[in-house]
């Protein structure tokens, strides 16, 4: 008889074991009914969704929907083939030129997800003499990326343009080298210091992705992300994102201005082994990137809610992820993982639906509850959320003060 | 030119490598070559990440993440970090 190939998973099925019986699953959270941008019925209660990045509220744009009706009437529900074989309709090529036109930049390539838009450029840019060196609190599938292809893989500690710089000072010369950071990191929601990096990375001579999955739609003049916001797009050598967040759909994607750039859809694996997207898909993304740029409305409005969530929320004592809100996502720290589920739970009970993200997937092991806000939110939402999070503190019977992590001796 | 590190023992390297253990080792496990990071003393992959970096500041070298998988035990790491200085 041989080992059971599960017995490796022991430590996970040990820790989902001793959640609290008495707490939901956090992990087992059923939308019965979508009624809104904000809005879903979650166990038979109608519930304020404060937890889905949808930043934008794109997923029910008339405009969007319109033209995802359109495409599913027109070109069926599926492409069943390849970017490179026969899954490549005009509407694929059309979004990629709005992508193009959207971002100033010469060329863009439409991925299935933004985990294999990641996957795939950051496995097949560089190569096995080559170094990449990646933010320690990247997103999973930038680390994916990596382990994938076959380059040397440094890290360098969260946000910090000095430690980078040291870094990068210790590979060989001549070595071809990629950074990649975030401009907007998704479980603090803290900000990249993008104009240091930028002068560490130029000073080595390596090349610059940017993953602005968080960003995009809600920084910027026109919506393109923080980089825009910041003035440095001559700066930034590829910019990754997704479809997923503030587009409202499920796909990703890099632009570039690199003159070899179309070659990447030859060469990368992730790119070329897997269905394109689905018609409906492609045009409500082409609908909504194009509605992003003047979404100057929205814009106003998600950072007026995230502000005011922050504020309100700092204001009652709780600890908070970054000391402003510093982008759509508002998240709190809590003591533990025990206190973090049932405060979880507590909120979905009185309807309120957040993220919970506990250690590994989290830096520093923290144990957060992760606000995002929404454009689309209304005032009388937001101060639903605030006042159920007093609400759920004094059912658990404890003060926001209380709920701190404790700094380790 | 060979770096002055390069010159260490292989005892030496193991001691510096278990002094540079000793902050994460919350558990306060004694520390031989034979323990293993992840079934003796706990750690996640992040903590083990942490623990690369600050080598690769004690050493002044490039530790790969990629060799994360084989670098199970303090000896494991050992024999990393004097294979990458003596071919420096």
């Amino acid at each position: 008889m041989s080992s059971d190939l599960f017995d490796k998973f022991q430590s996970v099925l040990d820790q989902h074991a001793r959640l609290p019986k008495d707490a939901k699953d956090p992990f087992a959270v059923r939308m019965d009914e979508v009624h809104s941008q904000t809005e879903a019925t979650i166990n038979g209660k109608r519930t304020i969704l404060v937890g889905t990045n949808n930043y934008m509220g794109m997923t029910f744009d008339e405009d969007a929907l319109k033209a995802a009706r359109d495409a599913l009437d027109s070109f069926g529900t599926g492409t069943t083939g390849s970017r490179v074989l026969n899954g490549t309709y005009s509407i694929h090529k059309q979004l990629e030129a709005t992508l193009a036109d959207f971002y100033n930049t010469k060329y863009a390539m439409v991925f299935s997800t933004g985990y294999q838009a990641n996957l795939g450029i950051l496995s097949t840019l560089v190569g096995k003499d080559d170094y990449i060196i990646i933010d320690a609190d990247s997103h999973a599938s930038i680390y994916d990326g990596c382990a994938l292809g076959t380059a040397t893989l440094m890290r360098f500690k969260h946000n910090d343009a000095a430690d980078l710089d040291k870094r990068l000072g210790r590979i060989p010369e001549g070595a071809g080298k990629l950074v990649v950071i975030e401009t907007v990191y998704s479980m603090l929601g803290d900000k990249a210091p993008l104009a240091e990096i930028i002068k560490v990375t130029k000073k080595h001579g390596a090349y610059l992705a940017v993953d602005e999955a968080h960003s995009m739609g809600i920084y910027g003049k026109t919506g393109r992300g923080v980089v825009q916001e910041m003035g440095l797009e001559d700066s930034v050598d590829f910019i990754i994102g997704t479809f997923s967040k503030s587009v409202g759909t499920v796909g990703g994607f890099c632009v570039s201005n690199h003159p070899k750039f179309e070659i990447l859809r030859l060469v990368c694996r992730p790119y070329m082994f897997t269905a394109s997207l689905p018609p409906s898909v492609v045009a409500s993304a082409n609908s909504a990137i194009n509605s992003l740029r003047h979404a100057h409305n929205l814009r106003g409005a998600i950072w007026e809610s995230a502000s005011h969530l922050h504020g309100a929320l700092k204001d009652a004592g709780f600890n908070m992820g970054t000391s402003t809100a510093e982008s759509p996502i508002i998240a709190i720290c809590l003591k533990d993982m025990e206190m973090t589920v049932r405060f979880w739970s507590g909120l979905l009970e009185r309807g309120v639906y957040v993220n919970m993200a506990v250690p590994p997937a989290t830096p520093s092991g923290l144990n957060l509850l992760r606000c995002s806000v929404c454009a689309a939110h209304k005032p009388e939402q937001i101060e639903t959320v605030i006042r159920t999070f007093l609400e759920t503190a004094e059912g658990l019977g404890i003060k926001p003060s209380e709920t701190h992590p404790v700094a380790e001796a | 030119m060979p770096s002055d590190s390069s010159l260490l023992s292989n005892t030496q390297l193991s001691k510096r490598i278990m002094a540079l253990i000793g902050p994460f080792n919350k558990k306060g496990v004694a520390l031989v070559p034979e323990t293993s990071f992840a079934m003796d003393l706990d750690f996640d992959s992040l903590t083990v990440m942490d623990l690369v970096a600050n080598i690769e500041d004690e050493f002044d070298m490039v530790l790969p993440l990629n060799m994360l998988p084989d670098l199970e035990t303090i000896k494991d790491v050992t024999s990393a970090v004097e294979n990458i200085l003596g071919s420096k």
